[in-house]
């Protein structure tokens, strides 16, 4: 290594150190926060003096928070299935298929995803309390799934691309009836992209705050985005900041285990040796 | 197995190109039928119509006696075997090669039996266990031939299936594509752009241009009595020296010089009623050197100016000029380009000419060329029609 390439790599290594921690500090923040009693809580060390695990207690000790969580994970995971179902058959049809109207059909999902959601959040109010589903879960996973489908089909579109045709055509002439041959060779193969796709609705659903605020009005399908900000202090003078923190990062964990899980299957190329090269 | 019958076959899309044109073939039981021409000449789209991946628009397509127009590849009961080999990355050569049997709800034994009798044929036995990203681009192809023959079907159907070997598993493999066709004694539709592949293959070769049939018959026939100037120029590499000349009181002027003809030849253009003008066609290997000759018998002699000696071995091949047009028309550019990119030069004033390797020419010294003028072609210019082939002498 010459030394110019030393400097050139050190000075990469200090911009990502950079990049990487102010990413990560609020992270860390959040995280030491939820780690303080309240006694420490506003003293301005990054690093907790006393060790409490009081503030994960408490948010697990009453239903406000642990049935927010069961809604999140039911509305999340049942938007995530719909739409990447949806998402794979649709974006099939889009990568495969010539028919007429194809064109509009994109245009038209990739409008929904440019409609801004606040303009939209006081209709669907309207909407869902005279079809009777405001602050249900259908009243959440219908919107959820409606607006991450144009990205899913997007995503999931790229990923057939890039699976050879002829696979499909080896396939039919194998013997394989054209649902066979999807079930088979075309979906195996297109499963990173599936993961990866789901992945993505799903932190989409996990995260969203605007619609779990404005459709829901109780608990019944209250999300705990939308709960965490009715936490209420032990007194009327106590800012419930701790619970805040450590209700943050129990819904984070799941987000970062589920990435790290499903990485590698993400990232392995499962189509290579498919075809020639 | 089974005779594969194409009646009127066309495909025609629906922005209105034709791609295929009235194809009629006939492959009988057991036979190897090469279909070749340059890309774009409808080779593939006839193999797909066959296969059941493109429909037909018009004409009747029979295997084995039932007009299968309408079915659904799977139930054509037809292997194939794709240029890119099309094999399933997530699934091991075993499953690859069983997948068929699969999907026919085979006995799992009698699965197992037929791909380990394949393996062992293709020499694949140690390799059944392992996905094709970890195979060599020879094993790949193997295990594509053994997805097709587990499988025993009516009809193998291939489609440039050598063309992503190098060169030289590309001559073991034709060698043995050809073995095992003879062994198994399937009816097979082969489809390549590579005229060598086709000249050693098949047991009869079509060739196809724009979607029309130039020429059907056995390899040999197609070299020694090309129907028209594609063919001829087409088949054969070095490919046949094509030069304008006149028909001129019993000889033959071109700018290589007078060539005297032939009674036989001046029959067949006679009894083809040939126009004046007319293309002439040579073969490298009709020219040789006149000094290696002890006692030429007919032909002519003409001297030429050497200008490149290229010696392969076993012969020698003289390049020289000659005055005169490039012969163009009759699809030959399509062939011209093949045949640049095989380095030998394009049709017209260049001239080729194949000589024995104790030849004293010498490159920029110029040499006396004997020309066999009994193996002469002659086409019309204008329609490209052979007017010296055997055909035309019976029908006059």
């Amino acid at each position: 290594m010459t030394a110019r390439q030393a400097r050139s790599a050190t000075g990469w290594g200090v911009v990502n150190l950079v990049v990487v921690l102010y990413a990560l500090f609020p992270v860390w923040w959040i995280a030491a926060l939820s780690f303080k009693d309240p006694a420490t809580l506003t003293d301005g060390n990054f690093v907790p003096r006393s060790w409490t695990l009081e503030n994960y207690r408490g948010i697990f000790r009453t239903t406000e928070f642990t049935r927010a969580l069961v809604n999140s994970i039911g509305i999340a995971v049942i938007s995530t299935t719909i739409a990447v179902v949806l998402a794979t058959m649709a974006a099939y049809a889009v990568a495969r298929l010539r028919f007429p109207g194809k064109r509009l059909l994109i245009g038209m999902s990739l409008l929904i995803a440019m409609f801004p959601p606040i303009s939209l959040v006081s209709p669907l109010f309207e909407i869902e309390r005279a079809l009777g589903i405001f602050d249900t879960w259908p009243g959440l996973i219908i919107p959820y799934m409606t607006f991450s489908l144009p990205l899913a089909i997007y995503t999931l579109s790229a990923f057939f691309r890039e699976i050879p045709w002829e696979l499909e055509k080896a396939a039919k002439v194998d013997g394989a009836t054209p649902a066979q041959a999807f079930r088979l060779v075309i979906a195996p193969l297109a499963a990173p992209g599936v993961f990866t796709t789901g992945i993505l609705v799903f932190i989409f659903c996990w995260n969203d705050f605007l619609f779990a605020i404005s459709l829901t009005s109780t608990d019944a399908a209250r999300t705990v985005p939308a709960a965490i900000a009715f936490f209420t202090g032990s007194s009327q003078f106590q800012q419930p900041t701790g619970s805040i923190a450590a209700a943050a990062v129990v819904i984070t964990v799941p987000i970062v285990l589920f990435v790290l899980f499903f990485q590698r299957r993400i990232v392995a190329g499962l189509t290579a040796g498919a075809v020639k090269g | 197995m089974a005779e594969i019958v194409l009646e009127g076959i066309t495909k025609r899309y629906p922005d209105g190109s034709v791609a295929v044109h009235d194809l009629d073939l006939t492959v009988a039981d057991g036979e190897f039928v090469i279909l070749v021409g340059p890309s774009g000449c409808g080779k593939s789209t006839t193999l797909n119509m066959i296969a059941g991946l493109e429909d037909i628009t018009g004409g009747t397509l029979r295997i084995g006696g039932q007009v299968v127009n309408d079915r659904a590849p799977k139930d054509r009961d037809i292997a194939m075997v794709f240029q890119s080999y099309a094999l399933y990355p997530h699934m091991t050569v075993r499953q690859n090669m069983g997948f068929a049997l699969r999907l026919a709800r085979t006995d799992k034994a009698v699965i197992a039996a037929k791909v380990e009798e394949a393996a062992r044929i293709l020499d694949l036995t140690e390799h059944l266990d392992r996905r094709p990203a970890n195979l060599s681009g020879g094993q790949r192809q193997r295990v594509a031939m053994g997805r097709a023959i587990v499988r025993d079907p009516k009809a193998f159907l291939m489609d440039e299936p050598l063309s992503n070997l190098d060169a030289k598993l590309r001559v073991q493999m034709r060698t043995q594509i050809s073995r095992l066709q003879r062994r198994l004694g399937t009816t097979t539709v082969y489809v390549t752009h590579d005229q060598v592949e086709a000249m050693t293959l098949g047991d009869r070769v079509v060739v196809l241009r724009s979607g029309l049939v130039q020429q059907v018959g056995p390899p040999q026939r197609l070299y020694d009595e090309p129907a028209n100037l594609f063919v001829a120029g087409f088949i054969g590499s070095p490919g046949m020296n094509l030069l304008h000349g006149r028909l001129e009181e019993g000889a033959l002027r071109t700018a290589l010089g007078d060539l005297p003809l032939g009674d036989r030849l001046r029959r067949r253009l006679t009894a083809a009623n040939a126009p004046r003008e007319v293309v002439v066609g040579i073969r490298p290997e009709h020219f040789e050197d006149a000094a290696l000759l002890e006692h030429p018998v007919g032909g002519a002699t003409v001297t030429v100016g050497i200008e490149v000696l290229e010696s392969v071995g076993s012969d020698v091949f003289a390049h020289f000029t000659v005055e005169g047009d490039a012969v163009s028309g009759g699809g030959l550019e399509e062939v011209g380009a093949r045949q640049e990119e095989a380095g030998a030069g394009a049709p017209g004033r260049e001239v080729v000419a194949r000589i024995g390797t104790s030849t004293r020419a010498a490159e920029g010294a110029p040499l006396e060329l004997w020309i066999d003028t009994e193996r002469l072609h002659v086409f019309d210019p204008a329609t490209g029609a052979a007017l010296s082939g055997e055909e035309r002498v019976t029908d006059g």
